[in-house]
């Protein structure tokens, strides 16, 4: 498996010191059964100390894998009949954001997510995976679309942030974001958002109001990505991995927050090891809470959605009683 | 005799000046400074021009001879905007903690409240304009960059829903650089409380008027600044999303030189109006008394 980061760096050289004595045994005729059985269960005992400790900055760079999963990778595999549409009707198609109809158990629902490229290429047409005000947009008009045949939505999101740009500007991505929110907040639908890989900032949040907001276990999310933090704290963008550790950004810090309802479990090393794995884990948390809301009207939806949000926030009131 | 005439007079009197010493006369410079009480004296931070402070201040602080806005704390803002004695603060009690324990905050905390005399980055309440009765908030760029943490976040949200409740006009004067980096991700979350509460509101007929201030970025000109009914700017204010410098680091995009200003935004359609700060509490009370339901007989 290529790929590897450097915290994974032991159980690479302890792999290739094993397939070296098999090797060996195999070309001089020699039993190493039993050495290379103490091996593997020291490789077991090590894999599971490696990631069942995985830092917040190590998390960092697994939900930034290269060959993470992305919306289309999982998408084929959580839905069937997917049908991909496109544009705002007002602009362009930003490839940033895709989006569509698909049938989850043979239910219609609309899935929309940003799109990160799988090479360079494709990356530099999909703005990697930072949309622009037309890609938030041809969500909202999709999300309407739900709305009125009455359709779930799902959300996944994946974004290092909006596209910071002069074209991004004159076409309105402050407002592009702002209306999608509240558009979100007032839908007559179950809402279900799902951070896969990075939530970055406002470019994630714009498509993120969602009766549940559900992540990955390795991704993160984020006000500002823990480089730019780092930037601004300490003048160094190169301590992002210590910046990652103060900001609180991992899927069992946001849990606590009670900003996100579940933690969804990737497979062992993370979900680039096993998309079929990782996208069945999301279909069966999809299921339930589908399942949940599936028996709240359209006022009950939207007045669950505002309460969800509505009570974010850690302040002090009334002679410095913090709120809870 | 005609010498004496056309003599020239070499012997005015010279005062030492700020203007000398930023012209970089020397001689000036050494000599010792004249005692100015602090703060008589201001200068725009755009032309350069030196004027009383109280010149300035009956000019609300705008630059008489370029029309530079100069930025206001929440309370000058109130003062020039509402009805002389009908501001009623709301929730002055909602601060911020230090909820991730994030390095430095708490202290920084401190600081901005000594250096701004404010609680937050906003100032809630009631008040009336022109004798009609309006909900405000009042944002303040010099409380820890008028940026939007859980306190911030929660005082806005408030406001709207009580301007929802009593069937209020809600005006919000925004200035900010953006979501509260030290609150991490309850700060973003800000920005879709405060979206969602003015989802509600829109819902049930509510006027919001959305008063641009110089600068708005990023999470506030993203949220609530950009959701108004009318979206009104003063002249010069800068706001956007992702502002200059990242824009410059990130793609090394080459941006004009009136990149996010009112004008700007104005001509690529993101702004109802553009009104000088002499003109905006007029133009406040026009704007709700057009939208005034009428009198019950």
């Amino acid at each position: 498996m290529a790929g590897e980061l450097a915290f994974e760096q032991p159980l690479v050289e302890l792999r290739k010191k094993i397939d070296e004595l098999k090797q060996f045994g195999q070309e001089k005729g020699i039993d190493f059964s039993d050495e290379i059985s103490r091996l593997e269960e020291r490789y077991a005992q090590l894999q599971s100390e490696i990631y069942n400790n995985v830092s917040p900055a190590q998390k960092m760079h697994l939900a930034r894998h290269h060959q993470r999963p992305t919306t289309l990778d999982l998408v084929p595999h959580i839905f069937t009949d997917f049908i991909e549409l496109h544009g705002d009707r007002m602009f362009g198609d930003d490839l940033a954001i895709v989006g569509g109809l698909a049938r989850l158990n043979g239910e219609p629902v609309t899935v929309i997510g940003h799109q990160r490229g799988k090479d360079t290429k494709d990356n530099i047409a999909r703005f990697f995976g930072s949309p622009h005000p037309e890609g938030y947009r041809k969500a909202q008009r999709l999300m309407k679309q739900a709305e009125k045949f009455g359709r779930p939505i799902i959300t996944f999101i994946d974004t290092k942030g909006a596209y910071p740009g002069n074209t991004a500007e004159e076409r309105g991505q402050s407002e592009a974001i702002a209306r999608s929110m509240l558009e979100m907040a007032m839908l007559k639908v179950p809402v279900i958002c799902i951070v896969i890989g990075e939530g970055g900032s406002g470019g994630a949040i714009a498509v993120g109001l969602g009766n549940r907001v559900l992540m990955l276990e390795n991704a993160i999310y984020s006000v500002i990505s823990p480089n730019g933090a780092a930037s601004i704290l300490w003048k160094d963008a190169s301590k992002a991995d210590q910046a990652a550790e103060a900001m609180k950004i991992t899927a069992p810090d946001l849990l606590d927050f009670k900003i996100i309802e579940e933690v969804i479990e990737e497979p062992q090393g993370g979900a680039h090891r096993d998309y079929e794995a990782t996208a069945l884990a999301i279909k069966d948390a999809l299921e339930r809470h589908l399942g949940e809301l599936s028996v709240l009207d359209a006022q009950a939806l939207i007045a669950d959605r505002y309460e969800k949000f509505r009570r974010i926030g850690l302040y002090a009131s009334e002679a410095g009683l913090p709120n809870s | 005799m005609f010498k004496d005439l056309f003599q020239k007079k070499r012997k005015y009197a010279t005062l030492p000046s700020d203007r000398s010493a930023v012209s970089g006369d020397a001689e000036a410079q050494q000599r010792p400074k004249r005692e100015i009480p602090e703060g008589l004296m201001n200068k725009c931070s755009k032309c350069g021009t030196i004027q009383y402070s109280k010149e300035l201040e009956k000019n609300l602080k705008v630059c008489p001879s370029c029309g530079h806005h100069m930025r206001l704390n929440a309370m000058e803002r109130i003062a020039m905007t509402l009805d002389e004695g009908s501001f009623v603060e709301h929730d002055a009690d909602v601060v911020s903690i230090d909820p991730l324990e994030f390095p430095g905050y708490a202290n920084k905390l401190e600081e901005q409240k000594l250096k701004s005399g404010l609680k937050e980055a906003v100032v809630t309440g009631e008040g009336a304009i022109n004798g009609q009765p309006v909900a405000v908030a009042v944002m303040s760029f010099d409380f820890f960059s008028g940026s939007m943490g859980s306190a911030v976040g929660e005082k806005i949200t408030r406001i709207i829903e009580h301007a929802g409740q009593y069937g209020l006009p809600l005006i919000i004067f925004s200035t900010s650089g953006g979501a509260r980096m030290q609150e991490s991700i309850l700060s973003l979350m800000q920005m879709a409380k405060t979206s969602a509460a003015l989802g509600h509101f829109a819902d049930k007929g509510g006027l919001y008027l959305s008063v641009i201030t110089d600068p708005t970025m990023g999470g506030v000109s993203a949220s609530f600044a950009m959701l108004g009914d009318f979206i009104i700017a003063e002249p010069g204010a800068t706001f956007g999303f992702a502002g200059r410098l990242v824009i410059e680091q990130t793609i090394r995009q080459k941006l004009p030189d009136d990149f996010q200003t009112a004008d700007f935004n104005l001509h690529h359609g993101q702004l109802d109006l553009v009104i000088h700060r002499k003109e905006m509490k007029t133009m406040l009370g026009k704007l709700i008394g057009m939208h005034s339901k009428k009198e019950e007989l």
